[in-house]
């Protein structure tokens, strides 16, 4: 049989978008549990820091970690909206048509995606703008300097809407992605669609009030904290010689 | 039952001859009286009989088998015969089938872009022999084998996942739900000898399988409940596996 010279490059991106898709829901399901753990106490989510800037591995902090995972998820965040932007309407034409077949149409899994096209729009912006300060303020990350950032610097209405379209955009991408792919499809694929989704909904519904928790206290935290002494959260378990 | 006073169903149906001048397209009301166990399809048959005999829509089999009658019902595309009005409310608006070519009313021309379908995916078997030797027995299959590709081959082509499919509306080169199941359903057959790399090169792409975008429109309104969403994702694993082994 002839051997024919097939071009890979789509199944590539394909399976690229689906990839990078994937790494970035998992870290999002993670990301805003290590986040709550301000819910649990300041002195909790204090240590939550310090195990990401490597203390409990090496006895001493390095927030250049937080940095370099910054900049490996900003990484994989730009390479899943340029893999993503190819499937985006292309032109007023494109869009209109697919607005007007949605809304004829009721139906629930293409209004899906359409949330998928303006949240993901959504967070070429306000994803950027977080990924950028985690990159370059790593060492700001505690009880109080996020509370800080989040009151003093403004950044709460910007985490209200990165919170709303990224639990909502991670979710639905995985419950697509399981379809997609026919991960766990079983023999009735209505069913196991039905389940899927509910997960979806119930995970949406979780992180979102989980995710606003967080923020409603790092607001209280930021309103009521008295900053004259700097961001720097002094735990009195834990004393570090060179942690200033 | 038979005591209640039937509904009135009103009946808003697009109307539009593309090859008349002065023609615009509009909507047009009838009031058709229900009976029971009536279908799209008898509705449509009262208005040409006692209301307008110039309205055009098509059918052949009135049972789900010819595929001919499907329209957008309530914007939702689906077989004509197979719709019985006492699922629906008494507002029903029918339109044709986007994307096909218009003939009038509810009359579209889908042969034309469904031969050009099978003929860009070459959805006949490919075997491969020179010569056909009409005496050679054909190989035996197992009849659960067999089952599978007959479970695939009742795609009526009627166009309901075309119409229900959001990417095709927006890219109209992408060879949609009805061409994908096709290659799913030969890829299947033993007697077609093309390797995983020639079904590649018919939908290894973004006009094939990595152009559809998983909305699922085709896999919830097939008047035939073919299993698309399933074998769409086949073919997906199935030409990722074949690109990366290459």
């Amino acid at each position: 049989m002839k051997q024919e010279k097939i071009d890979k490059t789509p199944a590539r991106l394909d399976f690229l978008q689906s990839v990078t898709g994937l790494i970035l829901a998992l870290f999002i399901v993670g990301h805003i549990l290590f986040e709550a753990s301000i819910l649990v106490s300041n002195e909790m989510m204090y240590r939550v820091t310090l195990m990401f800037e490597g203390y409990y591995f090496f006895g001493e902090t390095y927030p250049g970690i937080v940095s370099f995972l910054a900049a490996a998820i900003f990484t994989i965040f730009i390479l899943h909206a340029a893999l993503a932007l190819r499937k985006f309407p292309s032109s007023y034409k494109q869009y209109r048509t697919l607005r007007e077949h949605t809304q004829r149409m009721q139906h629930e899994d293409s209004s899906l995606w359409m949330i998928q096209v303006v949240t993901g729009f959504m967070m070429f912006f306000i994803g950027s703008v977080h990924l950028y300060i985690m990159m370059s303020q790593p060492s700001n990350i505690g009880p109080f300097a996020s509370s800080h950032r989040v009151v003093s610097e403004f950044m709460g209405p910007l985490y209200f809407m990165l919170l709303l379209s990224v639990v909502s955009h991670a979710f639905i991408g995985l419950y697509r992605l399981a379809l997609k792919w026919g991960f766990m499809e079983g023999k009735h694929t209505e069913i196991s669609r039905v389940r899927f989704k509910l997960i979806m909904k119930a995970m949406i519904a979780v992180y979102i009030v989980v995710g606003f928790s967080s923020l409603v206290k790092y607001t209280y935290i930021g309103l009521t904290h008295d900053f004259s002494d700097g961001v720097k959260y002094k735990s009195e378990t834990i004393h570090m010689e060179n942690h200033e | 039952m038979s005591e209640e006073k039937p509904r009135i169903l009103k009946i808003a149906v697009l109307r539009f001859d593309p090859n008349d001048k002065n023609d615009f397209p509009h909507m047009e009301h009838f009031e058709i009286e229900e009976a029971d166990g009536m279908t799209l399809f008898i509705v449509l048959n009262e208005i040409r009989e006692h209301h307008d005999n110039s309205l055009m829509f098509d059918f052949v089999c009135r049972a789900g088998i010819c595929g001919s009658c499907s329209m957008l019902v309530n914007g939702r595309p689906t077989l004509a015969c197979r719709t019985l009005t006492s699922k629906l409310d008494t507002n029903i608006t029918l339109a044709p089938l986007p994307l096909f070519k218009l003939i009038k009313d509810l009359s579209i021309y889908s042969g034309e872009w469904m031969r050009y379908l099978n003929e860009h995916l070459e959805t006949w078997i490919h075997d491969k022999e020179k010569e056909q030797n009409f005496d050679k027995l054909e190989e035996r299959m197992e009849p659960s084998l067999a089952d599978e590709i007959y479970e695939l081959d009742r795609c009526v082509e009627c166009g309901c996942c075309v119409a229900g499919c959001g990417t095709i509306q927006m890219k109209p080169s992408f060879v949609g739900a009805v061409g994908l199941n096709k290659i799913a359903r030969y890829h299947l057959d033993p007697r077609d000898k093309r390797s995983d790399e020639e079904y590649y090169e018919l939908i290894g792409d973004e006009d094939g399988v990595f152009g559809c975008m998983t909305l699922l429109g085709c896999e919830d309104v097939c008047p035939k409940d073919l299993p698309l969403q399933s074998k769409i994702a086949y073919l997906r694993r199935m030409m990722v596996k074949t690109a990366l082994k290459n």
